[in-house]
């Protein structure tokens, strides 16, 4: 995709916890993700891989434990861009155009030239004829791009994304999947969940499985990748 | 669970002392006769329910900064304390009233502010059950009540000022004020017994709270196992 | 300073979308006027009666409808997760209360003046004599009520019922609002109109305690 203005960045969980009242939603997780690596995470709902996307992104804080992220060196580095966050909902506002949203989110991060980015970032995505229309009209495959474009403002190094091919058309699908190509090709630390084997979770470098709030599974750890993202299936 | 009857015990001593005091001990007012006995129930009970509040307030506090179960229990064993002395607040005001006056309700400065307080803590007590996260509902609830205690001052003193230009009524004239001697004993004796009931009840539903989640604690176990 | 700035490009955001629906603005104005025709029919409006019945029963229509307005003011940011982009990019999370607010406000105010003619219309109550005055007061009122009632729309957000729980959780709250409010406005209505700025300072201090109160503990209600 775009050109790295950003550093290489890894993540680590520290002994996560998340608590909901008494149920826990995640368990003592602790993983290492390398920088550029991409990550898939597999399980059953309610496995916690959701909670565990959104306390990486800064939105959850865990109930004990810290996630940090970690440059080249492995040290903590806390100047880096917030994460790049892109989940079911769209984050974006349907009364506003694909462009006032981009302009509007980047004015707020403090992004040189919002409106020359927001246009760069709509012609990426391949929305820039549809620059001027309210998102409330965009289809379900339109509305992941302006999501992506959305995470995509302040050039994040890691980004992450919550169950992707949710309600996509083969097609959508597709699209995505050349969009993570180019994501993973940039170097940048991808994390994502999904539900089963398909052409993104092939793009993955290493997979995970969550159950019960704990990780069982890890391809770091010699399971078998196949088995980790179909036994979610089961 | 002895101490506790012992207590229990102790208290109820005290209430029937208070009780003897209140209807023998203290002289007859003479304006207002027998009914104006029942300004010993009624002035402190507004003072002890302004005091639970403030618990109340406290526990509020305590939990924003702490996030620690137990300051949330001590906030809501506050409030319904102090909810069940503004209901005494309220419903003795116009047992008085009537007798001597002819008319149920005044909206003098001490009523109106204990019936805004009544809502304003029903809207807490309503709005817990309405959340089911318990640690969101402590937070939600704990910023709710900083926010209707802060506004206790406020909204006393906005009635203050309006009455002084618009005059009603007053029950039972300030707290203590143009007293005579034997009454100022008897109203303070009931105040100090009226803050020790406060005390011994929000103890207990403090307790029932801990019970409660030790049992859903126990409850999850179970279910986990 | 970041905040600020922030709260300016929200603040142009929360504009822009209502100006383009005018929903808010549309019920709120529609409603009020329900409410002042209504209450008309609720005692004899002669010039006398309206005086001391008037002020107090505009204000009471006025917190009604702030009660009903400033309900999707945090629900609206739950459609799309909206709320959790804002999050991830503003500097300081009071920046999206404060933009809430001041559009609060504004709406408030521009609903409260427009029906101020209506008002005296119906009611025989003049009110060009102290109109300047009278918007300060307005100003001042709208201000408190947007400050609580912003904070309460983030509570009731998160809880069940929450059409009927603003109404609850916010009205016993703004008695003092109401009190002052009432106080100033029907100062402004006599034949001798007179600025009671003793009550608007009251004004300022109710909403200086509540403003303090929502940037420390503001966002709190915005965690997961």
């Amino acid at each position: 995709m775009t050109s790295p203005g950003f550093s290489p960045t890894g993540i680590r969980f520290e002994k996560i916890d998340k608590r909901f009242g008494g149920l826990y939603a995640l368990r003592r997780v602790s993983l290492e993700i390398a920088a550029g690596e991409c990550v898939v995470f597999a399980g059953r709902n309610g496995s916690g891989k959701t909670t565990l996307l959104r306390i990486a992104a800064r939105l959850s804080r865990p109930s004990a434990g810290t996630v940090s992220f970690l440059n080249g060196s492995g040290e903590r580095n806390e100047t880096q861009p917030a994460a790049g966050f892109v989940a079911h909902a769209t984050m974006v506002y349907d009364e506003l155009t694909a462009e006032e949203n981009l302009v509007l989110f980047a004015r707020l991060q403090g992004i040189a030239e919002p409106a020359a980015r927001a246009a760069a970032l709509l012609r990426e995505v391949g929305l820039l004829e549809r620059r001027n229309s309210l998102v409330r009209t965009f289809s379900r495959g339109m509305r992941q791009r302006i999501a992506i474009a959305r995470a995509l403002l302040n050039e994040p190094a890691v980004i992450l994304f919550d169950e992707p091919a949710t309600g996509l058309d083969p097609q959508g699908v597709s699209w995505f999947a050349e969009t993570l190509r180019g994501l993973r090709a940039s170097g940048r630390t991808i994390l994502m969940s999904l539900h089963g084997e398909s052409e993104v979770s092939g793009l993955a470098t290493r997979a995970i499985r969550l159950d019960a709030g704990a990780v069982v599974a890890d391809t770091r750890t010699g399971a078998d990748f196949g088995s980790i993202l179909n036994f979610a299936n089961a | 669970m002895k101490k506790k009857i012992l207590i229990a015990a102790v208290v109820v001593v005290l209430m029937s002392f208070a009780a003897y005091a209140a209807l023998f001990i203290a002289p007859t007012e003479s304006k207002m006769g027998t009914i104006q006995r029942i300004f010993y129930l009624h002035a402190p009970s507004g003072m002890v329910a302004l005091l639970s509040f403030l618990v109340c307030f406290v526990g509020n506090l305590g939990y924003v900064f702490t996030r620690r179960a137990k300051w949330d229990w001590l906030g809501v064993s506050a409030a319904e304390v102090g909810m069940a002395f503004c209901t005494v607040l309220i419903l003795t005001g116009p047992i008085w009233a009537h007798p001597v006056w002819g008319i149920w309700w005044t909206w003098d400065a001490r009523l109106t502010l204990t019936f805004v307080l009544w809502l304003l803590y029903t809207s807490y007590l309503l709005l817990r059950t309405l959340v089911e996260d318990p640690d969101r509902r402590a937070l939600i609830s704990a910023i709710y009540g900083i926010f209707a205690f802060l506004d206790v001052p406020l909204v006393y003193g906005s009635i203050r000022w309006w009455r002084t230009q618009h005059p009603q009524p007053v029950i039972m004239g300030g707290a203590g004020s143009g007293l005579e001697p034997t009454m100022r004993k008897v109203f303070w004796f009931w105040f100090l017994n009226l803050m020790i009931l406060m005390i011994f009840l929000i103890r207990e539903r403090y307790a029932l709270e801990a019970m409660r989640d030790d049992v859903q604690s126990l409850e999850r176990d179970a279910e986990a196992a | 300073m970041a905040l600020l700035s922030n709260t300016v490009v929200l603040l142009g955001k929360e504009l822009r979308t209502e100006f383009r629906s005018r929903e808010l603005l549309t019920t709120t104005v529609v409603f009020i006027l329900t409410i002042i025709v209504l209450f008309s029919f609720t005692f004899d409006p002669s010039v006398t009666e309206s005086r001391r019945f008037g002020p107090g029963l505009l204000w009471l229509a006025f917190l009604f409808a702030a009660s009903l307005m400033l309900q999707p003011c945090f629900l609206r940011e739950q459609n799309n997760d909206t709320l959790s982009a804002l999050r991830l990019s503003v500097s300081d999370p009071f920046a999206i209360f404060l933009a809430k607010l001041v559009a609060n406000t504004l709406f408030l105010l521009f609903t409260q003046v427009l029906l101020l003619p209506a008002f005296s219309i119906l009611y025989n109550v003049p009110v060009l004599a102290a109109f300047p005055q009278l918007v300060l007061v307005m100003f001042m009122g709208s201000l408190g009520l947007s400050v609580t009632g912003t904070a309460l729309s983030a509570i009731s957000a998160q809880a069940r019922m929450r059409e009927l729980l603003l109404p609850l959780l916010l009205l016993p709250l703004l008695t003092p609002v109401l009190i002052a409010s009432t106080e100033a406005t029907a100062a402004l209505l006599v034949p001798n109109p007179a600025m009671r700025w003793d009550w608007l300072g009251f004004l300022l201090a109710f909403d200086v305690v509540f403003l303090t109160a929502l940037w420390l503990f503001g966002e709190y209600l915005l965690e997961e």
